[in-house]
Formats: C-alpha cells, structure tokens, sequence
C-alpha cells in the first residue's frame, strides 16, 4: 500500500501513463500473455488489433486487474498493479473500462446506471451524480433516454449508456474491449462516433477493436498481437501501407481483401 | 446466386443437424418449480370428480352397515371447526414459522456458499448437501429424540415442547434447499455484471448486495414458494410425533366417534382438501410469477 502510494506520486505527466513491461499472463497450462510491453501516454489512442485468441482482450482486462498477472508489471500514473496490496479503488478512479457486451445493470434504470459509481466511489451528492450523469448523456447523444431501463434501449444505445457511465467516474484512462462486436452493423456508427468524438478531446484510450476504418482514423498508435506477442506496433499510416512482419501482413490481408 | 465455399446451398441433408443450444439455462434449483407446476395445472373438476367417486364408492360399500356415511359426514361436520381452528390453522403456523427460520438460514448459508473463504464454501455446501439430501422423517427423528425436552440457563428451565421441535427439524431441509436457491440465483447473474460493478470501484460485497443479488431476488421467488408449497404438505409428518396437527387431532376424532370405517373417508378426504385448497392459489400465484419474471426465457 505505501510502496504503490510512493510510486505514485512519484509519476509526473511526461512519462507514460501506463506503463506495461513484460507482461505475462497464463490461463492454467495455455499462456496467452508472453512477455509484454507498452507504453501509453496522456492523451495518446491506442488501438489494438490481431486474430481472435491473441491475446488483446487480456492484456487490457490485466491494466483493469481484472484478470491478474504472473510475471512483470503494469504502472497505471505510477500505480503498480501486479500487487497483492494492490488499492483497487484508486486504481480504478484512475481506469475505465467498456464491454463488448455493455454490462449495464438491467435493474437499474439509465440515470441510476451513471450515478451509482459516482456517488459511492466519488461521493458525490446524488444530485451532482445527476448533473454530472446527464451531462455525459448529452456527450453520447441520448439525453432523452435517462429514465428508461437498459432493456428498452437499442444495442447502440445501451454500449453510448456503458460508455458515459464509465466517463462519469472521470477516469484517466479509457479501455474498450472490442464495444461493438456485439452490435448489429446498423448500429455500430453511432458508437463509434461516439469514441471518436472522446478522442478528439484528448481522452487517453486503449482499443481493442476490429474496426479498421475507426482505428485508422483515431489511433496515434496501432498495435498488432499474435500469439499473446506484440508482433508489430506502429504509426496507422505505416502500419496499415507497409506493414512490416509477415504475419501482420497476412492478417492485414485476411481482413481488408473482401 | 453467389456460392460460399464448403456450404451447399441446393441440398438437404439427412444427417443430424446440431440445433443451436440455449445458452441462458438457469441452474436447476433455481427453477425447480416442477411441484407447484403440477398442482397448478390440475383444475377444481378434476378434484371434485375425485371427491364424488371416492364418497360413492365408499356409500355403496357400506351399505349393509348400520352406521352410514351419512352419520359419518355428520360426525365430520361437528368435527369441523376443531379440526380447522385447532388442526390445520397449527399446520400452517408450523410451515410459517420453518420457512421462517429455513429462510434466514437458509440465506446466510447460500450467501456462505459463494464466499470467497475456500473454508467457509466448503463448510457450507456440505451442510447444505447434507440436508438437501436426507429424508425429511428421518431428520424429525434425530432432531425428537436427540433434542433434551427442556434446558436450564441460568437457573431457568426453558422447556422445549415438541411442536417446536418439530419445527427446528423441518427447518434443516428447507435451510438447505433454500440455500441452493440463493446459490444457484446468484450464479445464474452473468459475470459480466461482476465485472462491471468491479470497474466502477465497487467491492465485492457492495457488488453483491446493490447488482447481484438485487437482480437474482425475482428469480428466487417462484423456487421458494415452491419450497412452502412442498413444505406446507410435509407438515402432517409431525403428527407420527404427537404434535397435535391436523391429522393427529382428526385420528383422536375418529376415535372418540367410535373408529367406525365409514369415518376413514370423509375424514381424509377433508384433511386433502384443506391442503389443496391452501396450496393450490400458491402454485398458480407461483407460476404466474414465474411467467411473469420469465425465469424460464
């Protein structure tokens, strides 16, 4: 506890703001992490791709401690989170998390959904929370929709919900696990406008995601993982024209030759 | 029209086909309901006709014997408000009170079953896999004759009348079904909710008591009227003790009017239809719920 305090304040805006170095993560006898590293900065979008089972959807739920590590260290602002004393509650004031599959509360309605965390976490005053809450509606365009139940909402509509209730805790970092795999196509534009949007303004963001148009036109960085590997990570623009390794040109190839 | 390799789009074929599995399959305690889904369906005809053979055939019977089943239903009618205020109203005082007490228990032993303390699961489950699994005279037994009839704290003797035992021991198999109820409820909300809640800061017991068990509550509902239902029939079983229910209270009756076999008929049939006219409004308001709730998808 006071060993991750002291690092933490320790961290000054010039270095990145999470910081992942030989990271290894194994699932039983399967190893789905080998060994690694990444740096994000403040401000930075980073957007990571691969094949199915690579590996990426791991390595961002580690950042959140939502699944723990073997080997090496995470440094979210200075915050180790390979630890056992690990302070979850500062670590995830600090890191934000949006699922594939929304996660929203179904017995909640939408208003409550953006407020719980807040008003517990942050302590705000429930109205506050509210304000707060319905300014972010406002950001993912479904102001109108505060007072209904996730269940009465589109696909579209309830991950824009799971994307302002994880801005409400006003994290420092923003991880998207893949949050429109399970939208129908009509409904994956608004979503991703949405992120758009939020990289415009300067919010810090690791994508994992297989929309390739969305990440060539937000990411600073594009990330490929193979085989629980970085295999290449470079520029958008380089990395999708001349794209170095082979197996990120086969994957490459694989995805945007229809 | 475009062809997809390896899928042949002109023919059938007569090889078995994989249908899509569900996927949202609710434990089986959780919608273990089948009890009540019986009794609902079962329709007032049914029973009345049920009534009108059994009283004829018993008439006919009888009916070279001087005593007639007239005399018999007339004897049952004087009988009737004993039996009712005193016999059966103690019927459901006993299945109040052990659902009571089997649901308090019952609760803290499910919520043991999921805890993160390996010690304390494992504790919890083999309680609850004990009693689950043990016939429900058998515990009443144990639990009569292992129980003193009276304690002293203090220098107070506290008596412990036998109703009450009989109470303790129905309780320990509706603790232990009860706790699988909340067990599996509380499995059946998806992880990804755990996750959530965990993301925006919330421990693990907060996590608990404001998503999940918010969100498994309705769907222990219907299993756990289901329980009662099941329970309130089992109360009779503390009869073979001597508590003074219903059917102990209506076999001294019979006695007192003399023992005369026509007695036997109109007797029971009164005790099933008390029973059925309790429970049935439980088992239809049970499935109801369970429609409503839509636990079945």
């Amino acid at each position: 506890m006071t060993d991750s305090t002291q690092q933490a304040s320790s961290w000054t805006p010039d270095q990145p703001m999470v910081s992942i170095k030989e990271v290894h993560k194994s699932f039983g006898d399967l190893e789905v992490l080998k060994g690694v590293s990444m740096d994000v900065m403040k401000g930075e979008v980073i957007c990571i791709i691969g094949p199915s089972g690579s590996g990426k959807s791991t390595l961002i739920r580690c950042i959140n401690a939502l699944n723990d590590i073997q080997k090496g260290s995470i440094l979210v602002e200075g915050l180790e989170v390979n630890t056992p004393n690990l302070d979850k509650l500062e670590l995830r004031k600090k890191v934000g998390m949006v699922f594939q599959q929304f996660n929203l509360f179904p017995h909640l309605t939408v208003l409550e959904n953006l407020t719980i965390g807040p008003i517990r976490v942050r302590k705000l005053s429930k109205a506050d929370a509210e304000h707060n809450a319905r300014k972010y509606l406002e950001r993912v365009y479904i102001p109108e929709q505060a007072d209904k139940y996730p269940s009465q909402l589109s696909g579209g509509q309830q991950q824009r919900v799971a994307i302002a209730r994880s801005l409400c805790m006003e994290t420092r970092v923003m991880l998207f696990d893949e949050p429109t795999s399970a939208l129908d196509p009509e409904m994956i534009n608004e979503v991703l406008d949405v992120m758009v949007n939020l990289a415009d303004t300067g919010m810090t963001m690791v994508c994992v995601t297989h929309e390739m148009g969305f990440a060539r036109k937000v990411a600073d960085t594009m990330v490929f993982m193979d085989q629980g590997e970085i295999v290449e990570s470079a520029t958008p623009e380089k990395f999708f024209t001349q794209p170095e390794t082979e197996r990120c040109k086969a994957f490459l190839q694989q995805i945007l030759v229809h | 029209m475009k062809q997809i390799p390896g899928i042949n789009q002109t023919t059938t074929t007569d090889l078995p086909v994989l249908k899509p599995m569900r996927t949202d399959v609710v434990p089986n305690s959780v919608t273990s309901t089948g009890f009540t889904r019986w009794l609902a369906e079962l329709s007032v005809w049914h029973l009345s006709i049920i009534t009108v053979v059994i009283f004829s055939f018993s008439t006919l019977a009888n009916a070279a014997n001087t005593y007639s089943t007239f005399d018999a239903l007339d004897a049952l009618w004087r009988w009737m408000p004993f039996l009712l205020t005193k016999g059966f109203f103690f019927n459901i005082l006993i299945s109040v009170l052990v659902m009571i007490i089997g649901t308090i228990l019952g609760v803290l032993l499910g919520l043991g079953q999921i805890s993160l303390f390996g010690w304390l699961r494992k504790f919890c489950w083999t309680i609850t896999q004990f009693f689950r699994n043990s016939p429900w005279l058998v515990l009443l037994f144990v639990v009569m004759l292992a129980f003193p009839f009276q304690f002293t704290v203090f220098g107070f003797t506290v008596p412990v009348p036998d109703w009450l035992k009989a109470v303790i021991g129905l309780s320990l198999p509706i603790m232990a079904n009860i706790s699988e109820i909340v067990r599996g409820a509380v499995l059946s909300v998806p992880s990804g909710q755990w996750e959530a809640a965990e993301s925006l800061a919330y421990t693990r017991t907060q996590t608990l008591w404001k998503i999940i068990l918010p969100q498994s509550f309705k769907r222990m509902i219907p299993p756990w009227m289901n329980w009662y239902a099941i329970l309130t029939m089992a109360t009779p079983l503390v009869s073979i003790l001597g508590v003074n229910d219903i059917l102990k209270l209506s076999r001294d009756a019979m006695e007192s009017e003399g023992n005369q076999p026509e007695l036997l008929v109109p007797f029971y049939t009164f005790i099933l239809l008390l029973f059925f006219i309790y429970c049935y409004p439980i088992a239809k308001w049970t499935q109801y719920l369970e429609n409503k709730f839509n636990v079945r998808g």
